[in-house]
């Protein structure tokens, strides 16, 4: 069967500074985000236990960077092959856009008997491609696993609500949403960080996959993107632990915020 | 005369979505419709009315049963075309933000999820919501002839707004079953905690050693009569559960006090508290970003400073 993980790409939000409230993102590298690593490691995960799978990992890119490159991460983690479409005119794009790419990917290169993706995206975290491309490939899907197990043409996920765990099943072709705690995602040692290198990567564009312009235009416009503005006090409390216990549990009492 | 329509499974979040939904419909010159789904749906509907709805679509079939994704876009996407939704406000819990997706691409419409405020600006429904990781907060307006907002708990107060006329009208629904079955349902283990509504949270990060360290966070937190919190990597340790979390993937929290113990304070985890109104922090780096955001910093050691806080809050 074949695995298909969705993999965004994102700048990696630890080298993100902010500048007045303006977020600085020149020369910050890209990643492969945290949750499709645990997507990739549940993949893994499934073939290990004895399921025949190959393990695709697909991605979208807008033609400006070295995606091939960032995506070495994802064949090096485990995948069998990657699919990257890399386009400029998926740039100014928006979910909509990315699950259709995905979907036409998908479609394009084999279809998928299982997608993976995560709950959402480290850096803008919508959630919504997973659902989006579910739709799209008129697939169940079944949100936010921790547990994902694979058999008799079925897959069974135990699932994290806020107040419950649920377990769905349902009949493969199904799309999973996974959350983190779903597995510690291994990171690659040297060997097979070179043997990434000599896996097949598959590059398209958008208009192989028929989407065209119009496809590709947002449906939403960001507006405005600042930091929150913080007003704080910064007092810093000096002396030994004992002192600055004491400081502290004046401060506090000052402040209002004691439970007296 | 169009419609905002409103949706949520937890009933609580449908009523405040219902206030807030009244007065933006308001200003947008729309009516107010709000869903119910799933069986027994026509109960809460009455509610719903005197929650702000003008109108209360109630869509009981079988299919609805146990609130299947697949199934509950579709009912939505109908009764959006019934009442002549222009907008749909979903609720942004976890099944509301997996149906937001789904809706949106039934409808062909713009979304956006986790949203913290939404406003009418030029006419036209603006929100707003955390991106690059909580490092900011863009605002996103929807440019498709239907929007779709799910919009976070809490973001509006139930009871505020005026009740609605709450007409019952049950449409005619096309739906066939989903094939996704729900086998079992679980209460989360582990004690239930509402770090979004604690007055006092104590966070713990890694400069705890190990986990058995975590008592003394849990002092600190008994003696000031506060709930423990923590950083998405120790509950990744298992060193605490996964609903203790305070950041973009867990709690927003707005206490009146947050201590933040051991952590350095990247976005992804000041997001959930930077809306406290005091912030303290205890870190060895002087340098750690927590302080940037701190109100009262102590650089100093976890392992001295917070026996020594416990012992000066116990003596009073």
């Amino acid at each position: 069967m074949r695995i298909v993980v969705c993999v965004k790409t994102n700048l990696d939000l630890q080298m993100v500074r902010i500048k007045g409230r303006e977020p600085v993102l020149e020369a910050v590298p890209y990643k492969v985000g945290d949750l499709e690593k645990n997507a990739l490691e549940a993949a893994l995960a499934l073939k290990e236990d004895g399921l025949d799978a190959t393990i695709v990992a697909v991605t979208i890119a807008e033609g400006d960077r070295k995606i091939g490159e960032t995506m070495k991460e994802a064949l090096a983690i485990g995948a069998d092959e990657a699919v990257v479409v890399d386009d400029p005119a998926l740039a100014a794009t928006d979910q909509a856009a990315i699950a259709a790419a995905l979907a036409g990917a998908i479609r394009h290169t084999g279809g998928a008997d299982l997608v993976l993706c995560g709950e959402g995206s480290t850096d803008g975290y919508s959630g919504e491609v997973g659902s989006r491309l579910a739709e799209l490939l008129e697939l169940p899907q079944l949100g936010y696993a921790r547990s994902v197990a694979v058999a008799d043409g079925a897959v069974t996920v135990e699932r994290s609500l806020d107040d419950q765990i649920e377990t769905l099943r349902a009949p493969l072709p199904a799309l999973v949403t996974v959350v983190s705690e779903i597995n510690e995602p291994r990171i690659p040692g040297l060997m097979q960080i070179m043997k990434a290198g000599k896996k097949p990567l598959t590059e398209l564009t958008a208009a192989e996959l028929g989407i065209d312009a119009g496809a590709t235009a947002s449906q939403t416009a960001v507006l405005s993107e600042l930091a929150e503005e913080q007003d704080r006090k910064h007092i810093m409390i000096e002396g030994d632990a004992a002192e600055q216990a004491a400081d502290l549990v004046d401060a506090l009492a000052t402040e209002g915020v004691l439970r007296r | 005369m169009a419609d905002m329509l409103i949706y949520s499974e937890a009933p609580a979040v449908a009523c405040e979505l219902a206030a807030g939904g009244r007065r933006l419909a308001a200003e947008l010159g729309l009516g107010l419709s709000a869903a119910a789904l799933g069986p027994g749906a026509a109960g809460p509907a009455a509610e719903l009315g005197a929650c702000g709805a003008d109108r209360v679509f109630v869509g009981d079939d079988p299919a609805l049963t146990d609130l299947p994704t697949d199934m509950v876009a579709e009912a939505l996407a109908q009764v959006v075309a019934e009442a002549g939704a222009e907008c749909v406000l979903l609720g942004s819990t976890r099944r509301g933000k997996e149906l937001a997706g789904r809706l949106a691409q039934k409808l062909g419409a713009g979304a956006a999820t986790d949203v913290m405020s939404l406003t009418v600006r030029d006419g036209a429904l603006v929100g707003s919501r955390y991106s690059l990781g909580g490092a900011t907060v863009a605002e996103v307006r929807v440019e498709t002839p239907v929007k779709v907002f799910a919009v976070m708990p809490k973001v509006f107060e139930a009871g505020t707004a005026e009740a609605g006329a709450g007409e019952v009208l049950r449409p005619q629904l096309s739906l066939t079953p989903s094939p996704v079955e729900v086998v079992g349902r679980a209460p989360r283990e582990g004690e239930a905690v509402d770090l979004e509504a604690a007055p006092l949270i104590v966070g713990a990060g890694r400069g705890f050693a190990k986990r058995e360290d975590l008592d003394l966070a849990r002092d600190l937190a008994a003696a000031l009569g506060a709930e423990l919190a923590c950083t998405k990597s120790l509950a990744d340790f298992e060193w605490l559960p996964e609903d203790r979390i305070v950041g973009l993937s867990g709690a927003k929290a707005s206490p009146d006090l947050y201590l933040g113990v051991g952590i350095s304070g990247q976005v992804q985890h000041t997001v959930g508290v930077s809306r406290a109104k005091t912030i303290v922090a205890v870190n060895t780096d002087k340098d750690a970003p927590i302080f940037q955001l701190a109100d009262y910093g102590v650089v100093g050691d976890l392992y001295e400073v917070v026996p020594a806080l416990v012992e000066k809050l116990k003596a009073g």
